[in-house]
């Protein structure tokens, strides 16, 4: 471990998504506009309350997913990742170095977005908002992780980008924001549980019912945890020094 | 640590696979601390597989690869050798110094030391470009500067020159060798002929096997030619392999 080649990740992830103004400012205006979109859409009703609090944890799981895929992938083929393994900078260093940069933007992201479902948009939430960007931050995690590791099984941008549908989909019809999870078919509800984002949604709307941590949020929030861990863990074990 | 004489490099018997090929059949060579060694050979002949297995990067079916003696690929080499693939590795969507200043920071160099490695390949005009914007001899060059980062002992270049202008390329060289005077060894692949007469040593490749290991001078000689790419021919006749 050395934290130095850990914050140099960092500042170096930052710097490259700072000279690509664009992909920043889709990263953080596309939610504030959907979240908007969702709020005019339910105008009116209770739903909005609902959905527009589990889709603040939503949001920065699939656009950290997305972002750190094709981000690592690039790594991978432009031979960057190579040279870095063959110098003095520890596998975790580098993806824990990911993992701070893309946290950090998901923090102002989260920040950002939550501010305008709260008071702008009307959203209706019970927990405290510190709580919400403690959720959406883990979210954000999780999409990170689960990014580095999926990317070790692309071998282009293309297919990359294809694993948003094939991986991150299926868990969005099956988190319990279409149907309540106990409500779907026997078989679709045990698959639901052992699904990461069913977890993060779970802490989120449980976030938005209830004023205080219940035990409900600690334990989702640590399946959440668990999984983003499980993710770095075999993502590092995808990064490999020797190559045939 | 003896800074010269003793060898750097020390490959014994070094066979590779990949797939069902065999791209480095039985391959044994020494090279000395100090010393500038050209790698020659046409391409796909297992000049960058080789190059490889001496980084450490390469999954070897056979043999021992010992570098600054240790095995190949440990640890304690990450700070001591410096490697330069052919296709350049450098972030696109940074600047040349952002580049620099973070690489150096992983091989925990000085800050100072982008600047030194951007003047060493005349990049200074362009330090604050993004690299995605330079052309494909500028990109060479920040690739080149990357390995050239703290203090590497042994540096490994695969094809550092291609795409250069000659009076650049003639100032790399003499970067190399006083690299090479301070005790730095040097193995630079090319299949640039011409360039052989700079290197005190050369290892011709071809067909996964060394055909020659000798100095410019010696393989001229024995080979009665005047350039090295008709030496290379001769020692293709002579030792009769199918063309």
């Amino acid at each position: 471990m050395n934290l130095g080649a850990t914050l140099a990740t960092a500042r170096r992830v930052l710097t490259q998504l700072r000279h690509d103004r664009r992909t920043l400012a889709l990263m953080i205006f596309v939610p504030i506009v959907l979240e908007g979109l969702l709020a005019w859409i339910y105008e009116g009703t209770p739903v909005f309350d609902r959905v527009g609090a589990a889709l603040l944890g939503i949001f920065p799981f699939i656009v950290m997913f997305l972002v750190t895929s094709v981000a690592t992938l690039r790594e991978r083929t432009s031979g960057t990742l190579e040279r870095l393994l063959t110098m003095p900078i520890a596998k975790l260093d580098l993806i824990l170095g990911y993992a701070l940069a893309f946290g950090l933007v998901a923090v102002v992201q989260s920040l950002v977005v939550a501010g305008c479902a709260l008071w702008l948009f009307g959203l209706d939430v019970a927990g405290p908002a510190w709580l919400l960007i403690v959720v959406a931050l883990l979210d954000a995690l999780l999409g990170t992780a689960l990014g580095l590791l999926l990317s070790a099984f692309a071998a282009t941008e293309f297919q990359a980008v294809q694993f948003l549908p094939a991986v991150i989909l299926p868990q969005f019809l099956l988190c319990g924001l279409l149907v309540p999870r106990d409500q779907l078919p026997g078989v679709l509800s045990a698959i639901s549980d052992v699904l990461p984002l069913s977890h993060a949604v779970d802490a989120m709307s449980a976030v938005a019912r209830s004023s205080e941590v219940t035990g409900e949020i600690e334990s989702d929030l640590a399946v959440v945890a668990g999984f983003v861990l499980a993710a770095i863990a075999l993502g590092a074990a995808t990064l490999r020094r020797r190559t045939p | 640590m003896m800074k010269n004489g003793g060898a750097a490099i020390r490959v014994e018997g070094l066979r590779v696979v990949r797939g069902s090929r065999l791209v480095l059949d039985d391959v044994s060579l020494t090279v000395r601390r100090g010393s500038v060694t050209g790698l020659l050979g046409p391409s796909g002949s297992g000049k960058t597989t080789l190059m490889r297995a001496i980084v450490g990067v390469q999954i070897i079916a056979g043999g021992t690869v010992e570098v600054l003696g240790l095995p190949a690929g440990s640890s304690a080499l990450r700070e001591r050798v410096g490697y330069v693939t052919q296709a350049p590795s450098v972030y696109a969507d940074l600047t040349v110094r952002e580049n620099l200043t973070y690489f150096a920071a992983v091989l925990r160099a000085p800050r100072s030391d982008a600047a030194r490695v951007i003047q060493d390949v005349a990049l200074d005009d362009h330090a604050d470009q993004l690299v995605g914007r330079l052309s494909g001899g500028q990109l060479a060059r920040v690739s080149l500067a990357a390995a050239l980062l703290g203090k590497p002992e042994l540096l490994v270049l695969d094809e550092p020159t291609v795409g250069l202008d000659p009076v650049l390329r003639r100032d790399l060289w003499t970067m190399f060798h006083r690299l090479a005077s301070e005790g730095v060894t040097l193995l630079v692949s090319s299949h640039v002929m011409d360039e052989a007469r700079r290197c005190e040593r050369l290892l011709l490749v071809r067909e996964g096997r060394i055909m020659a290991d000798d100095t410019p001078q010696n393989l001229l000689a024995r080979t009665g030619s005047d350039d090295i790419e008709t030496a290379f021919l001769r020692l293709i006749e002579e030792q009769g392999v199918p063309a």
